[in-house]
Order: C-alpha cells, then structure tokens, then sequence
C-alpha cells in the first residue's frame, strides 16, 4: 500500500488542500497533521466580529463536508522535522509520518517583542483562537490598551477595542498606519478616521521595554517617554513556520521558494516533484506581476493554491497559475476591499469618490495598474478586478 | 436543482463569492449581496468554491 499525502498544518490551507485532492480525484489516504489543538477555523473574525462577541471554536470552525470524512486529522501535534530525500515527517512525539506526496502548510506565527523585562502578564498576539479568546477577557470597558504594530490587524483590533470601550493608543515605526499596502494619501486618512473614534497614534515610535512586575503597567517608549498600559497587544508581524524543513535542499529565505505549479524548487533550480507549498509560506511567481517569487498573505491565498497544487498534483493543472490576491479589512464603519499587490506601486492615485467619504484608488508600476483599493464603492473596485484576469 | 443560503446576519457582503458563481451571486447598486435560492445542478462546483471564498463562511448548499 502506497504512503499517504502528509499535509502539514491543519489550518484553512491544509483543509482546503484534503478537499482539493479529493475534488480533483486523488481518493487514496490523507493525514493532516496540525500543531493546534482545533480543528481547522476561519482566522478574519478573529480580529474583528468575533473579537467583539463571545470567542468560541463552533463561531469559527469551518464546516466539515463528507468528502473529507476520512482524513485522518491529527491535531495538537508540531512536526519536528522532514528528510525529502527519504518522504518522512518526524513529529514532536517521535512519530514518523513516511509520505507519497508532502504538503507544506505550515503558515505563520505572530513576532513579538523582545524587551528585557518581557516575563509579564497582559501580553498579547492576534493569530489564533486560543489568542482571540484571550484578548478578549481583556477587553474590558476602560481598559488602556496599548497596541503595537500599525498594519491592519493592529488596526482592526485598535477599532474593535474602542468600539468595546478601551482606550487605545497604537505604537509604530512607520509615519502612517498601514502606509506600506497602502500608500500615504489613504493611510493618512485612515488614520484621521481612527483618530476621530478616539485612537491615539504614537508614530515613528519603538517600544524599548515594558514596565511592571507582574503585570505590564507600562510600555516604554524609545522618545524617553511611558504610556500607561493594562493589556498589551503585540501585532509587530509574523515569522514563517519552516524551521522544520532546515537541513534540505530548499531555499527557506522568505517562506519556501517554489515553482508556479507551487513544488518546492532545490538550490539547484530543479523542483521536488513530491513537495508542495501552500498558504502564506508559498514564495512563488505570479505572471499577472512578473516572474519575481512572492509570498502573499491575504486570505484567498491558501485556498487558491491548495486548488492549484491539488491539480499539479493530480495531473489536472492546466495553463498558468495567476490568483488574483485580494484582502479586506473593517474598522469602524469603513469597509476596505483592495485586489492585486499593492506594495508594488510606484504611483497611487485618487480615481473615484471622494477622499472624504468613500473612495477608490488606483496602483500604478511603470503605468501599468498592479492594484485598487477602495473604502466602500465595492461595486467599482471589483469592476477594476478585471485588470489583473 | 440545488437549494442555496446565506446566512444574512454573517454575510458582510464583501462579494468575494461574485467571481466564483456570477449566476447565483451578485453586488446590487447600494453594494449588497444578492442571490438566487435555486440553481442547475450544473452550478454546484461554482457555488461550493464561492462557498470556499466567503470569508465570513455565510454560504451553504441546503442538502
């Protein structure tokens, strides 16, 4: 009998990676095995809807369909390590998991910050379940919550903070929140909006060490200064989750490196005919872009690829891989919905509505429009979505 | 035929779910959601991937 797809990560990935094998007519044996206790739930809500309700694994969890009822799921459980050369996964209990074919979806984990008096309580990431549940206990009325790291989770847990009565103060490097994806002109407005519900920006900041004994009472900052604090929230980024797959021929310099058809290319160039990457690790090229290998965080990402590695898979892929990416993100009242890579721009530019109230801009290379981000008027940034088919 | 539902006190409208069944699902003018409740069975691969590309999960085929 034949070894079965090894997917490791059982997050949305790994999930929508067992339903494409099957979709696309592998019906041998799975395993999934995943480094959290749950089984696998829908991260977005996390900062925003469930954050300001009751945190529960059945408001996330994704539904499970019969085609894959006979996965066999594998949860709480880390993998140490892969020998390519011989298709094993060796787990944290020692266990060895042979493979026909491996599935790399191991995704991120939240940075945090490295203070020297950094054994507190009142810390806090925003990446998982148990994260959410956590914060949220927190997030009572009152509380002054200071929140570093000014992109869009840091942003959407700043607006569901104050929607819930905190008071928020958002430390970060940069000039303007979110500046990076989205340039300065909507950026600065986003930040005059947060700025009206309440928030207070401390920008071109660095947090150098907390304070308390217990508890963090402080955050201090590298202006000499100190805010006070009652729950600290850590959304400095993410570091890749492939310490596993050291000591083989694979390039781990940013996620993994891979081939459009998403195998995982050798130093030499050649692929791994048996190794695929999917989700947020995923450092492939996009000829919607160029040929440059990229990672894309944004959530249509895993369920793309899983498609598109469950088709190379199978023998199925047809033409070029080119998903268009595309994220979302709510604070307060304002619904942004962007599609293409924003950060590639050289140019951004006002082409519809009003900076004001609800508007679109368009993102520019060398002329060539390589994205579109709107607050609101979903209706015209989706009729932009056809740029990048 | 198939028998779809969007759970409107979830759904967020975000429209993701247009591209992947354009037949069943579109954005009306004030940028709302609005869908068919029946389709051929012929729609089902395309509703159950818009189901995969709600980010709200707030899509479901009614067996």
């Amino acid at each position: 009998m034949s070894h079965p797809v090894v997917i490791v990560g059982a997050s949305m990935g790994g999930l929508r990676m067992a339903e494409a094998l099957r979709r696309f007519g592998y019906a041998g044996a799975i395993s999934v095995i995943g480094e959290e206790p749950h089984a696998p739930y829908n991260r977005p809500p996390l900062s925003k809807e469930v954050l300001a309700e009751t945190v529960s694994h059945d408001a996330v969890a994704f539904e499970q369909r019969d085609s894959t009822k006979d996965v066999n799921w594998i949860f709480g459980t880390r993998v140490q390590s892969a020998d390519l050369e011989h298709s094993v996964v060796t787990d944290v209990n020692g266990d060895v998991h042979p493979y026909s074919a491996l599935i790399v979806a191991t995704g991120l984990r939240s940075k945090r910050l490295s203070v020297p008096n950094g054994a507190l309580r009142g810390r806090h990431a925003v990446r998982t379940l148990d994260d959410a549940i956590a914060l949220r206990a927190d997030l009572v009325p009152g509380a002054r919550v200071v929140i570093v790291g000014a992109g869009f989770i840091g942003c959407e847990v700043a607006a569901t903070s104050r929607k819930l009565g905190c008071d928020v103060t958002v430390v970060a490097p940069g000039i303007h929140p979110m500046q990076r994806p989205l340039g300065t002109e909507l950026a600065a407005e986003m930040q005059r909006r947060h700025e009206a519900e309440g928030v207070t920006f401390r920008m071109k900041t660095s947090v150098t060490d907390l304070v308390g004994t217990l508890t963090v009472e402080g955050v201090a900052l590298d202006d000499g200064t100190t805010i006070p604090c009652d729950v600290l929230v850590e959304a400095i980024g993410s570091h890749d989750n492939t310490e596993w797959l050291e000591g083989n021929d694979l390039d781990l310099s940013a996620g993994v490196r891979t081939t459009n058809d998403l195998r995982a290319v050798k130093s030499t160039g050649e692929e791994w005919d048996n190794v695929f990457v999917i989700g947020d690790v995923a450092r492939f090229p996009n000829p919607i872009f160029d040929d440059e290998c990229r990672r894309i965080e944004h959530w249509n990402i895993p369920t793309e690829t899983a498609k598109r590695a469950a088709q190379a898979f199978t023998g199925t892929a047809q033409g070029e891989f080119r998903p268009i990416p595309s994220f979302w993100t709510d604070q307060y009242d304002n619904h942004l919905l962007a599609y293409g890579v924003l950060s590639l721009a050289d140019e951004v530019k006002l082409i519809d509505g009003d900076i004001a109230g609800e508007c679109v801009f368009g993102y520019y290379r060398d002329g060539d429009m390589v994205g579109v981000c709107g607050i609101g008027m979903r209706s015209v940034v989706q009729s932009y979505r056809a740029n990048f088919v | 035929m198939i028998k779809i539902d969007v759970d409107m006190t979830k759904c967020q409208h975000y429209g993701q779910c247009v591209f992947e069944a354009p037949t069943v699902f579109k954005l009306n003018e004030d940028d709302k959601l609005e869908y068919t409740a029946t389709a051929d069975d012929s729609e089902r691969a395309n509703v159950e991937a818009a189901i995969d590309v709600c980010p709200m999960q707030a899509i479901r085929i009614v067996e």
